[in-house]
């Protein structure tokens, strides 16, 4: 190797790039329902088990402890408790749309009534000491709905 | 079963930013481990190698080590988990007609965005666009967990002491660190209740171990560590399906692995653990999954001092997870220090006499996978 005795050799330090791969991805029959609930009616369906009677949301087909088919569709929420939370302080940029989300933002866990499994969302709280486990919250529907999970825009404490 | 063993295990210094390539990594960690193990490539019957390519950012990526992990002319397969699920497959290649296997883990999490590709561990058209990572949601696991319990952030903290503290014996960690309960209650909030200080570094490296049947590893081996027991197991992928508070999971492989080598009291038969402390509260949670304590009792167990080195089971004593988080090589490097330790080549950190170790891996967001390793010096 180049160089002389005592020299540590120049190591070229980085070559940049970034791996961009567009997808599309299928909602598939259960997601599809889900999101025309949250889109044409404001209201959020879960599907349950037929073995079972576990509540799942979001829905799917496949009850996983049963493996059964699932094809019960029954309402849950708009309202549930908080199942936990967590105030998210470091700096992160969504990599759904490349912008920066602003923090502190925060993440819950809700356990809508009606359900057996928790919904993830976002709650409109950044005060750690104002929430806690256990606490009541609402879904904020948008005005204007896509079909997607951010016609729902957060919950709020009640 | 046939008996199997380990015959020898390799790995490079964990740290941030190593300059060299994931292949130039892979050799490393391979030449060491078959210096160890006192053989030679043609030694080696088959190859497991683990990688994952969004952290490599190139598909296929177990392609791009095959000469590095000495795979040309072999049999070669991968697996794309934690190391410790590499290593299940390993043995299970000697079980099934290989007399040798390399397994060998790289990563270079320095080199991609943590972040963004822990976010597309989730579902698309959900918790990713919601920008649901790693450290939120142990965030949330870890609230979840302290709040049923009541364990404590200081309780969490002290884990984060001893193992930065072990680590200072081991030449491999990466973040040796002298540190007091209050240096970790005053570092900065990532997600509550989750702070710097509490949550594992970003670390390159490769590890790897070598399986051999009970011939080979008599004829090659200087002294072999048997593998007595290991069990796999695995929870719901949605975080709102599971509980997080205590992990079924982990509670499932243990007894499994305990079954087959005969453990029933983890405090007398086993000697020293290595586990996945990826962050501060999943040391607690684990003790309590793989039964050294009861449900919700592991806040007072790091507080007692038993599971120090000076305790009666020394957990991390390389200073784990916390020391050194080498994604995908992390659980693979806890199998290679049970297997020092059992040997008694595992220096200042060196348990006094150890015969039975326990070696855990993860995988997974909040550890949706656990891997439990069971291996001694007694055959």
């Amino acid at each position: 190797m180049a160089g002389t005795a005592g020299e540590t050799p120049e190591l070229i330090k980085v070559h940049s790039g970034a791996v961009e791969v567009p997808y599309d991805w299928h909602c598939g029959p259960y997601w599809s329902r889900f999101f025309r609930g949250l889109r044409d009616e404001k209201k959020i369906y879960a599907t349950k088990c037929p073995s079972c009677g576990r509540v799942y949301i979001p829905p799917r087909e496949v009850c996983g402890p049963c493996f059964a088919r699932m094809d019960e569709w029954v309402e849950v929420g708009p309202e549930g408790v908080i199942e936990m939370f967590t105030v998210v302080r470091l700096p992160y940029t969504n990599p759904s749309t490349g912008e920066p989300l602003s923090v502190p933002y925060t993440d819950v866990y809700v356990r809508l009534d009606g359900a057996d499994t928790s919904l993830m969302h976002w709650l409109d709280e950044t005060d750690e000491k104002k929430i806690a486990v256990g606490m009541r919250v609402r879904a904020v529907f948008r005005d204007k709905r896509t079909g997607t999970m951010h016609d729902i825009e957060h919950f709020k404490l009640i | 079963m046939e008996r199997a063993a380990i015959v020898g295990v390799g790995q490079t210094r964990y740290e941030r930013s190593k300059e060299g390539i994931v292949a130039e990594l892979v050799y490393e960690a391979t030449c060491r481990a078959l210096d160890d193990a006192g053989m030679k490539i043609g030694d080696i019957d088959s190859v497991v190698t683990v990688s994952n390519d969004f952290w490599d950012g190139r598909t296929i990526s177990c392609m791009a080590v095959a000469d590095a992990a000495g795979c040309y002319g072999k049999d070669a397969s991968t697996v794309e988990c934690d190391g410790a699920f590499g290593a299940f497959y390993g043995l299970m290649r000697v079980l099934s007609g290989y007399d040798t296997t390399l397994v060998v883990a790289h990563s270079k999490v320095s080199e991609g965005n943590p972040r963004i590709i822990t976010n597309a561990a989730f579902d698309p058209i959900y918790e990713r666009s919601l920008g649901l990572d790693a450290i939120s949601a142990s965030a949330l696991q870890a609230r979840a967990y302290m709040k049923k319990f009541g364990v404590t952030e200081e309780q969490c903290a002290l884990v984060s002491v001893k193992n930065h503290r072990n680590a200072r014996n081991n030449p491999y960690a990466h973040v040796p660190l002298d540190i007091s309960v209050e240096d970790v209650m005053k570092s900065p909030k990532l997600a509550d209740p989750i702070k710097v200080l509490d949550a594992s570094p970003l670390s390159d490296g490769a590890c790897a171990v070598i399986f051999a049947v009970e011939s080979a590893a008599a004829k090659r081996a200087k002294k072999p560590v048997w593998v007595k027991g290991v069990s796999h197991c695995t929870d719901a992928y949605r975080l709102g399906e599971r509980d997080l508070t205590y992990s079924i999971a982990l509670e499932s492989a243990a007894r499994r692995a305990y079954q087959m080598a005969g453990i029933t009291d983890p405090w007398r038969q086993i000697d020293v653990a290595e586990v996945y402390d990826a962050f501060s509260y999943m040391e607690l949670m684990w003790y309590e999954g793989l039964g050294f304590c009861d449900r919700g009792q592991g806040g007072r167990l790091i507080e007692s001092g038993k599971t120090g080195m000076a305790g009666e089971l020394p957990v991390n004593p390389s200073g784990g997870v916390l020391s050194a988080h080498s994604v995908l090589v992390a659980g693979l490097a806890r199998i290679a220090e049970a297997v020092l330790q059992l040997r008694g080549e595992a220096g200042k950190r060196q348990v006094a006499g150890a015969r039975t170790a326990l070696a855990q891996g993860i995988n997974g967001i909040c550890a949706q996978q656990h891997c439990v390793w069971i291996v001694s010096t007694e055959q």
